[in-house]
C-alpha cells in the first residue's frame, strides 16, 4: 500500500520510537500536521515559538538520553530554530529537527517563506539533509536518528519540501542505517589503555576531569568505580555535573572560571590529569599555556578532533567513555594495587586542606536574599531529587555551585553556546519526559524573558515546571564584568523592575509567588513544590552579589578572585586583565 | 607553516563541497587550491586540497575532514611519496619580435598552443608547480594577458610507504 510523504515521515518517526514532537505549524508542513491531527501514538506539543520547540526537544533528550524531535515550517520557522540547533551542537545533544521547505520546483526562487536551511544549518548541525525524492524519505529519517545518537551525538536537520510530503510511495523501512563514510570509533586502543593504567598506577597526584561525554555515554558508574578503586579525586565540568556525585568525598566539584578553589588547585598541582569526555573548553582551562603545568594528560574522547585541539595530550584514547573505562577497569583489576590508597594519602590530604581553606561560600544576610541562599534552599527542600535546568549567566553558575548533583541527567544547561532562554523550554521538555518529577528552571530576570512565551505551553499541557527567578534587576553576569573590569560603567545592563512576574504568571494561568526576605524563601519554595501548576517564583535578590571564585578570562585557573580579595585589589586587576 | 596536499575521497553528492569548504572557512584556514572530480566509482569523488599550516593546524584539518559524515578517506600526501600535476592555460600577446621566443619556450616546456589569434596565443602547460611557475615567469616579459590554473591534482606513488 502506498503512503504519502507526510504519512511516511510520521510512520518513520514511530519506528524510531518517537512519542513526542515539539513543533509549530505553517504552510509547507500542513500535510504532516494533518497526519498528526488524529494520530494516536505521537503527541505534538505546540510551543509558542520555534526556538522553544528545539530547546524543549533538547531538554527532553538531555533528561532521557533519547533523541528529541522538533517539527517546524519553512523560512522563519526554520531560522527560528537556529539557536536551538547550535545549542544542541555545542553540547553534543541528539535531536532531529524537521523543517518544512517550499516545493522542490520553487527552491532557489526566493519563494514565500523560503530559506536555504541546509546552507544555514550546515555549520551548526552534525549533519543535514534536503530530501528531494520521496523514495529517500524513510531511509533519511533512519539515518538521521542514527547519526544524531551515535558517535559524538548532535543535532541533525531534515529539510522536507512540501511536494515530497504529498507525493506517494511504498513505505519501506530500512532495518539498519549504515554509512561507509561514518564509523565512529567506540573501542579504545588497547595499548594506550594499558599505558593509561600504568600512569594511573605511578601517579602521586592524579585528578580525573569528567565532562559531558561521560553522561552521554552513561559511564557514571565506571567513573565512580575508577575513582574509588584508585583513590583519585574527580572534578566534573559544567557539562559533566551529575556524572560523579558532588556529595562523594572524592568529588572536587566544578573546575574552571567559576570552579571551586580546590578543583582548580588540584588540576594545577596534579602530576596526572585524566580527562574523560571533555574538550578543554576555555572556560575550563583558562590560560592554556599555564594549565596543569606539571601534569601528564590522558584524554579519552569519542571525537578525535577534541583531542589535541586546545591542549597537548600525552596519552590520547579515541573511543566511547563507557567502553574505554570498562576496558581500563578490567586492566586495573588485573593488577590491583591495594597500596593505592596509601600512595594517594598525602595528595588527598592536601586536597582536603584546600577544601577546608576555601569552600564555596557566600555571606548570608538577614534582610536581603542572597541568590546562593535560594539555591541552597532549593537543594535542601527538594533533597536534591529534582531535574535542574538553568538559563545563562550568574543564575547558571550559582546553580552549578550550590545545588549538589549526584545523578547524571539532572543538570541541563547550555554550556557551550551559553544560550539565554534555554532553561525554561528545556525544563518543559524535561518535565514532559519525566512526569511526576520535580523540574526547576533556575533563571535570571533577564534570561527568563527570552523565552517567556513558553509559559503558555507549560500551562496548556499541564507541565508543572517551577521557575526560580533570581531577580536582581540586572543582566547580572555582564554587570559583574562591568563592575570588575569596566570601572562600574553599567552600560545597558539594568533591566529595572519590569515585568511584574506574579501578574505575568497569573495572566498566563500559572501561579506567581514572591519572596523579598530570606525568611520568606522556604515558604515560597514549599508552596511552589506543592502546586500542580507551573509556578514563577520571583526571588528579589541582592543585585550586588557576584559569582566567586572567578578566574578572569585568559588568566591561569589558579589565579582566582574571591569576594574578599576583590575589594582589596580592584585597581590591580583592572590594569592587568585582558577581557575576552 | 608547511604546505600540504591532502587527498580526500568523498561521497559524490550535492552539498559535499560546501561542507568541506565550510570546514576551512569556519576555522579561518586557507585553501590554496582545490580540485574535484569523479573517480572510477561514479558515486565517489576525489578532492585534492592544497593548504598550509603548522602541525597542529594540519592535524586538526585532517581530523575535521575525517569527521565530516560524507568523507570516506583522507590522505595527507605530505607524508607519502606522490606525483602532483597542475595545468594552466595562459594567453600571451607577444610583440612580433618575441613570437619565436615564446614558441621556443613553449616547446622547451612541452606546452601546446591550443588557440591562436592575430595577436595572441593560448598555451597549455602541465607539470608540477615549479615547472608551471617557471613558465609563467618566462612569459611575463613577453606579455601575459590572462591565466587560469586548474589547481593541483595528486596521487600517491604505487608501492611506496610514508617518507
Amino acid at each position: 500500500m502506498k503512503k504519502n510523504g507526510a504519512e511516511i515521515a510520521v510512520e518513520s518517526l514511530k519506528r524510531e520510537g518517537v512519542r513526542h514532537i515539539f513543533g509549530y505549524p505553517g504552510g509547507v508542513v500542513l500535510n504532516i500536521f494533518d497526519v498528526l491531527y488524529d494520530d494516536k501514538d505521537i503527541q505534538l506539543i505546540l510551543t509558542r515559538h520555534e526556538q522553544g520547540a528545539v530547546h524543549a526537544a533538547d531538554g527532553y533528550a538531555r533528561s532521557t538520553g533519547k533523541v528529541g524531535v522538533a517539527l517546524v515550517t519553512s523560512g522563519p520557522g526554520a531560522t527560528n530554530t537556529i539557536t536551538g540547533i547550535a545549542t544542541a551542537a555545542m553540547d553534543s545533544i541528539p535531536i532531529v529537527v524537521i523543517t518544512g521547505q517550499v516545493p522542490t520546483m520553487l527552491i532557489g526562487n526566493d519563494a514565500f517563506q523560503e530559506a536555504d536551511v541546509v546552507g544555514i544549518t550546515r555549520p551548526c548541525s552534525k549533519y543535514n539533509y534536503l530530501v528531494k525524492d520521496i523514495k529517500d524519505l524513510a531511509s533519511t529519517i533512519k539515518e538521521a536518528f542514527y547519526i544524531a545518537s551515535s558517535g559524538r551525538p548532535g543535532p541533525v536537520v531534515i529539510d522536507l519540501p512540501k511536494d515530497v510530503t504529498s507525493a506517494t510511495a511504498k513505505f519501506v523501512w530500512p532495518e539498519n542505517a549504515e554509512l561507509r563514510s561514518y564509523k565512529p570509533t567506540i573501542e579504545g586502543n588497547k595499548w594506550m589503555i594499558n599505558k593509561a593504567a600504568e600512569e594511573l598506577g605511578k601517579s602521586k597526584k592524579p585528578v580525573i576531569v569528567a565532562g559531558g561525554g561521560v553522561i552521554l555515554s552513561g559511564a557514571s558508574d565506571e567513573i565512580r568505580e575508577l575513582a574509588e578503586i584508585t583513590s583519585v579525586p574527580v572534578t566534573t565540568t559544567l557539562m559533566g555535573l551529575g556524572a560523579f556525585p558532588v556529595s562523594h568525598h572524592l568529588s572536587l566539584g566544578m573546575p574552571g572560571m567559576h570552579g571551586t578553589y580546590y578543583a582548580n588547585m588540584a588540576i594545577q598541582e596534579s602530576d596526572l590529569l585524566f580527562a574523560i569526555g571533555m574538550r578543554f573548553d576555555d572556560r575550563v582551562t583558562g590560560k592554556t599555556d599555564a594549565f596543569a603545568p606539571h601534569a601528564k594528560i590522558i584524554h579519552i574522547d569519542i571525537d578525535p578532533t577534541s583531542i589535541r585541539k586546545n591542549v597537548d595530550v600525552d596519552i590520547p584514547i579515541v573511543g566511547d567513555s563507557k567502553v574505554v573505562l570498562t576496558e581500563l577497569l578490567s586492566t586495573l583489576k588485573e593488577k590491583v594495587r591495594p597500596q593505592w590508597t596509601k600512595i594517594r594519602e598525602a595528595w588527598l590530604k592536601t586536597i582536603d586542606e584546600w577544601k577546608r581553606l576555601r569552600p564555596l561560600s557566600y555571606q548570608f544576610e538577614e534582610n536581603i536574599i542572597k541568590p546562593q541562599y535560594v539555591i541552597e534552599r532549593l537543594y535542601e527542600i527538594t533533597g536534591g531529587d529534582a531535574i535542574i535546568t538553568t538559563e545563562v549567566g550568574q543564575n547558571q553558575m550559582w546553580a552549578a555551585q550550590f545545588f549538589k548533583y549526584d545523578k547524571p541527567r539532572t543538570f541541563l544547561s547550555s554550556g557551550g553556546l551559553g544560550t539565554m532562554g534555554y532553561g525554561f523550554p528545556a525544563a518543559i521538555g524535561a518535565q514532559l519526559a519525566n512526569p511526576g518529577k520535580t523540574v526547576i528552571d533556575i533563571a535570571g530576570d533577564g534570561s527568563i524573558q527570552m523565552n517567556i512565551q513558553e509559559l503558555a505551553t507549560a500551562v496548556i499541557y499541564k507541565l508543572p515546571v517551577k521557575v526560580a527567578i533570581l531577580n536582581n534587576r540586572y543582566l547580572g553576569m555582564v554587570r559583574q564584568w562591568q563592575e570588575l573590569f569596566y570601572n562600574e560603567r553599567y552600560s545597558h545592563t539594568n533591566l529595572d523592575v519590569v515585568p511584574d512576574f506574579i501578574k505575568l504568571a497569573e495572566a498566563y494561568g500559572a501561579v506567581g509567588l514572591r519572596a523579598t526576605k530570606p525568611s520568606e524563601v522556604d515558604d515560597v519554595i514549599k508552596e511552589a513544590l506543592s502546586t500542580d501548576k507551573p509556578v514563577f517564583m520571583d526571588f528579589v535578590v541582592d543585585w550586588k552579589e557576584k559569582v566567586y571564585p572567578m578566574v578572569p578570562a585568559g588568566a591561569p585557573i589558579n589565579e582566582m578572585l574571591f569576594d574578599e580579595t576583590e575589594k582589596k585589589d580592584k585597581k590591580l586587576k583592572k590594569d592587568k586583565i585582558v577581557v575576552s | 607553516m608547511t604546505r600540504h596536499t591532502i587527498s580526500v575521497l568523498v561521497e559524490n553528492k550535492f552539498g559535499v563541497l560546501s561542507r568541506v569548504a565550510g570546514l576551512f572557512s569556519g576555522r579561518g584556514y586557507n585553501i590554496e587550491s582545490l580540485s574535484v572530480g569523479e573517480t572510477l566509482e561514479p558515486n565517489v569523488a576525489i578532492m585534492t586540497i592544497v593548504t598550509r599550516g603548522d602541525d597542529f593546524i594540519i592535524e586538526q584539518i585532517t581530523k575535521q575532514l575525517n569527521k565530516l559524515i560524507d568523507v570516506i578517506k583522507v590522505q595527507d600526501l605530505y607524508e607519502t611519496d606522490h606525483v602532483e600535476r597542475e595545468m594552466i592555460l595562459i594567453k600571451i600577446a607577444p610583440k612580433q619580435a618575441d613570437k619565436a621566443e615564446a614558441l621556443r619556450i613553449t616547446e622547451i616546456f612541452r606546452g601546446r598552443i591550443v588557440d591562436s589569434s592575430q595577436k595572441t596565443y593560448t598555451i597549455q602547460i602541465t607539470g608540477d608547480e615549479k615547472k608551471v611557475e617557471a613558465f609563467i615567469e618566462l612569459m611575463k616579459p613577453i606579455g601575459v594577458k590572462d591565466i587560469v590554473r586548474s589547481g593541483k591534482i595528486a596521487l600517491a606513488r604505487e608501492g611506496t610507504k610514508g617518507k
